[in-house]
């Protein structure tokens, strides 16, 4: 038997993480140092698992299956398919980023703070390999104590209500989902592994009712409107490490939810509430962005960018069609390295300006030149201009979406409009017009600070010069997925599978 | 002529380790008064009589003695092995807190262990005469415990308080008690529910006055809303450690007799006690959730965060199954370890000038001791039911049972209230973390102390990790009858 990859990938962080305590409190260059090599052993870990992974199949790869709770036929079970492997490959790489970024930015408590970083790395890895439902609640929630703590300890001056609300709608909507996942358990056959439970024919009623209970948690997590409100405070008062994993993997989890859990296990009450879920979507799409142009504060409105970026996704994914779902997910990766890399950027220039207010700012292309050039490059990608990655993945959803709902992906499109009204506005106030009084005399990026955006800005233009790589791990696993979502193709249209 | 006496040793092994128990007692007060001068060792030998007994229960076959009256079956050498290590981890804890109350030591652990003996028979009751018995020699200790401080006010009210509610909550299970026994003509547990049986008696309005009185009566005993309203009260005015010891130790045994009536004796009136008690459950679960969120002191906020996990505590028992049984089981024993754990922290807190009870005495707890802090934050985690600590897997087992058995509301309410307790558990973790300390005074851990959080940490992470090994030895604890 081989070397149990997954596992690694989990428990590396964490007993990383835990190593950490054994250093001594008041060094700690010594413990951002570890931190962080921890961090870049995990992401190279994280290679093999995308070399060997074999693209030719949707089944789940590297699985480790050992019983865990006999009585009740619990396993520990982990697996990857082709759609949770780009999320692993982009945790690697934000908790990197999420430790240079607060190399200097985390003065206090330095120690819990990196011990934390990675034991929510390592649940995230978790997140995303489980293949027992009752595992991957359990990475779930976990995830929310070192979450809470990293906003509500080293965030900004309202972080403690911020914090709290996060952790109260995402407990509420958690809890939800695991009554529903035990009645699922007692419903399939008392078990939880979700393949198990993906085969089966579940009557429509009790499919009703576990697609709520299951929306319930990850409506809330991605987040859809009208349950959005926590993530634009949450956003804003996290620190910048906060920001960046929120942005780049927490709510990703969200919407990875329903394609693992919702879609293949419940598809006939998927398909039936296909129309509000398009809705809703659209909703935040242009909701989000007609927000973000009234926003004066700096990271208020990337956080509400969000909220319409992730409308995106969902409206890709609930298209639940080949272009739509592989849109969707690509976004998803997108946005994560598109809205993380704004979140790096504005936590630089905040530590340098101690303000976010947008009104503060002015002239800052003449002050710092590279970093305007960066942020340049992150605006155009998160409005989606042809050659970065935004771009793919925004017309692979509206492909899809169009498919299924015209006019939906008609009122989506407005929202691309808006997003490069209130992008590029924001551009112009912050980095030209005059120089500010208070913005004279900022120190440009040092080297540590570039090599923290620059894998962003490589990522940027591979995926959006040559989709194909990433979207190559998708095709097998999303045609399968559209395949379980239409019972084996009996209605909606299937598009054929690419080669 | 004196007749000569054999004892029947054979007949009397079933209890022995009560009866070793009975002696450490009484050793422990002729040692107070002979050999004052000994005191110190006073705790330790507590430690050692509840470990040497707690061997000899895990140690034993399955037996009954007195013609049925006690049973030492596996039922009851779980909930005594929960009852003794609530004792010990009590008397770990007392030795670090006799240093900021001074107490009468002997009488101390004397009480200590005999309110252990009590719960020890609860446990084991096969007859009512027997859980009664039990269910006073328990209650009688621990009023005295409660009010042993005798310089506070607060503790003599506390004293008083629970002493005449406990009497009214064993006078109405003593009437529910001779109702049934006028009905049935016997005292014995399972030939109640035989005799209930073959005289038709389920649908008996005496039999249901029987039943809803002793309902009353153990809800007074694990603190079950509407029975509730003594506990916030004993629970603050007691010296803390007593406290701590009432809110797992008997809390416990209350549960014993409550499963060894209603799960083995009365399972053909589920139908009546199974939505009663699903109703209670929610009940307790509101007040006690709700009640802590607007709490200013730690410890009266754990007093209700205590009511509310009885409420949790039913979810299992009202389902009415071996599965929920064991649910209801597992979950004492992982709130053992967590509720003692957090308990522990709070004494940490306490200096002999000052109680140190109240939420601000948290505040920078994280900068004046990381360690307290951290291990505070698990079991606060724990309570709340996070993964991955034990808290989560034992509300999980109950969640199960209750929704497998047909409570899909109660189960909703159940998680919607473990949501609002996230509030103020998370409350005390925010002023530990996001605060500055008032105090740069360092705490101090004794050696007993350490064990205690050394037990606790590893109970509540341990049983979160690898949860299946507790639940097992419920089951199989059931499934022996």
């Amino acid at each position: 038997m081989s070397i149990p990859l997954l596992s690694t990938l989990i428990f590396f962080p964490v007993l990383g993480g835990l190593s950490l305590l054994a250093v001594p409190r008041q060094q700690t260059g010594t413990i951002r140092l570890m931190a962080l090599l921890i961090s870049l052993i995990e992401l190279v870990l994280c290679l093999p698992v995308a070399l060997l992974f074999d693209k030719t199949t949707y089944l789940m790869q590297f699985q480790e299956h050992h019983s865990w709770i006999k009585a009740l036929n619990i396993n520990y079970a982990l697996g990857i398919d082709g759609i949770s492997i780009l999320f692993l490959l982009l945790t690697g790489l934000i908790i990197v980023l999420s430790i240079l970024v607060s190399w200097e930015s985390i003065t206090t408590k330095v120690q819990e703070f990196f011990v934390a970083l990675l034991l929510l790395e390592g649940m995230m890895m978790g997140v995303f390999c489980a293949t027992d439902f009752f595992l991957f609640y359990i990475f779930w929630e976990a995830m929310l104590i070192p979450m809470f703590l990293i906003i509500g300890v080293w965030g900004g001056p309202n972080r403690i209500y911020a914090t709290v609300k996060f952790f109260l709608y995402t407990l509420v909507g958690s809890l939800l989902m695991l009554v529903g996942i035990i009645l699922l358990y007692l419903k399939g056959g008392q078990t939880f592994d979700i393949l198990k439970l993906a085969g089966q024919a579940y009557p429509f009623k009790l499919q009703l009712l576990l697609f709520w209970a299951f929306f319930a948690a990850f409506a809330v997590k991605v987040p859809m409107w009208p349950v959005h409100t926590w993530l634009p405070d949450a956003h804003t008062e996290a620190p910048a490490a906060g920001s960046v994993i929120l942005a780049g993997v927490l709510i990703k989890m969200g919407a990875y939810g329903f394609l693992r859990f919702s879609l293949p296990i419940l598809p006939d009450a998927t398909r039936q509430m296909l129309l509000p879920l398009l809705i809703l979507s659209v909703i935040a799409i242009v909701y989000g962005a007609i927000i973000c142009l009234a926003q004066t504060d700096l990271k208020r409105l990337v956080a509400y960018s969000s909220v319409s970026h992730m409308g995106f996704v969902t409206l890709g994914m609930f298209a639940l069609n080949q272009h739509g779902l592989e849109g969707g997910i690509l976004q998803m990766i997108n946005h994560g390295v598109v809205t993380g890399a704004l979140f790096l950027a504005i936590g630089m220039i905040y530590e340098r300006t101690h303000t976010r207010e947008i009104a503060a700012y002015g002239g800052l292309a003449t002050t710092m030149p590279v970093f305007a050039g960066f942020f340049l490059l992150f605006t155009l990608a998160a409005v989606g201009l042809p050659g970065t990655n935004g771009f793919i993945g925004e017309f692979l959803i509206l492909l899809g979406s169009f498919e299924r709902l015209p006019w939906a992906a008609a009122v989506a499109a407005t929202g691309l409009i808006l997003g490069a009204w209130y992008m590029l506005w924001l551009y112009q106030r912050i980095f030209f017009n005059g120089v500010k009084e208070t913005m004279q005399g900022l120190t440009e990026l040092n080297l540590r600070e570039i090599l923290t955006l620059a894998p962003m800005v490589l990522l940027i233009f591979w995926i959006g010069l040559y989709p194909n790589a990433s979207l190559s791990f998708l095709h097998v696993s999303v045609s399968h997925l559209v395949d379980q979502v239409h019972g084996l193709g009996l209605a909606g249209p299937v598009i054929p599978v690419q080669p | 002529m004196i007749p000569s006496v054999t004892v029947n040793w054979a007949a009397v092994e079933p209890i022995l380790p009560e009866l070793l128990l009975v002696g450490i007692g009484v050793l422990l007060i002729g040692l107070d008064l002979f050999a004052p001068r000994q005191r110190q060792v006073l705790p330790w030998l507590t430690v050692v009589g509840c470990l040497a007994a707690l061997a000899m229960i895990v140690g034993s076959h399955s037996s009954t003695a007195f013609g049925g009256m006690f049973l030492a079956d596996g039922f009851a050498v779980f909930f005594k092995s929960l009852c003794l290590a609530g004792v010990i981890l009590t008397t770990l804890m007392s030795e670090h807190f006799r240093r900021i109350i001074t107490m009468q030591q002997g009488e101390y652990y004397s009480l200590l262990v005999f309110s252990a003996v009590g719960m020890l028979m609860m446990a084991s009751a096969g007859d009512l005469m027997v859980l009664y018995l039990g269910l006073e020699l328990m209650a009688l200790p621990v009023y005295a415990l409660v009010g042993l401080h005798k310089k506070e006010k607060r503790t003599g009210e506390a004293a008083i308080k629970y002493f005449l509610m406990g009497g009214f909550a064993s006078a109405l299970l003593l009437f529910g008690m001779s109702l049934l026994y006028g009905l049935t003509g016997t005292t014995d547990i399972a030939r109640i529910g035989e005799l209930i049986n073959t005289l038709h008696l389920t649908d008996n309005p005496a039999l249901l006055a029987a039943l809803a009185l002793l309902l009353a009566g153990f809800c007074f005993k694990v603190a079950v809303a509407p029975f509730h309203l003594w506990t916030p009260d004993v629970y603050e005015g007691a010296p803390t450690v007593v406290t701590a010891f009432m809110s797992v130790g008997p809390k416990a045994a209350g549960f014993a007799i409550f499963g060894r009536v209603l799960f083995f004796g009365l399972p053909q009136l589920h139908d009546h006690w199974g939505p009663v008690l699903a109703v209670l459950a929610l009940l307790t679960m509101a007040v006690g959730n709700i009640t802590a969120l607007c709490q200013h002191s730690l410890k009266r906020m754990l007093a209700y965060s205590a009511i509310a996990h009885a409420g949790y505590g039913l979810l299992g028992l009202l389902a009415g199954t071996a599965e929920g049984m064991a649910a209801t089981m597992s979950y004492l024993g992982i709130y053992l370890f967590m509720n003692m754990g957090a308990f522990a922290i709070l004494m940490l807190l306490a200096t002999p000038d000052q109680p140190h009870e109240s939420l601000e005495d948290c505040k920078g707890l994280a900068a004046r001791s990381p360690l307290a802090a951290a291990l505070m934050l698990i079991f606060l985690f724990s309570l709340t039911g996070i993964p991955p600590t034990a808290g989560f897997v034992g509300k999980f087992y109950l969640l199960k049972a209750a929704l497998s058995a047909g409570y899909p509301l109660t189960v909703i309410g159940a998680v919607l209230f473990s949501a609002i307790s996230a509030y103020f558990y998370l409350r005390v973790v925010r002023l530990m973390y996001m605060t500055e300390p008032q105090e740069s005074q360092a705490l101090t851990f004794s050696p007993g102390m350490v064990a205690v959080l050394g037990i606790c940490l590893l109970g509540v992470i341990g049983l979160g990790v690898f949860p299946g090994s507790l639940l097992d030895w419920a089951t199989g604890a059931l499934s022996v009858m």
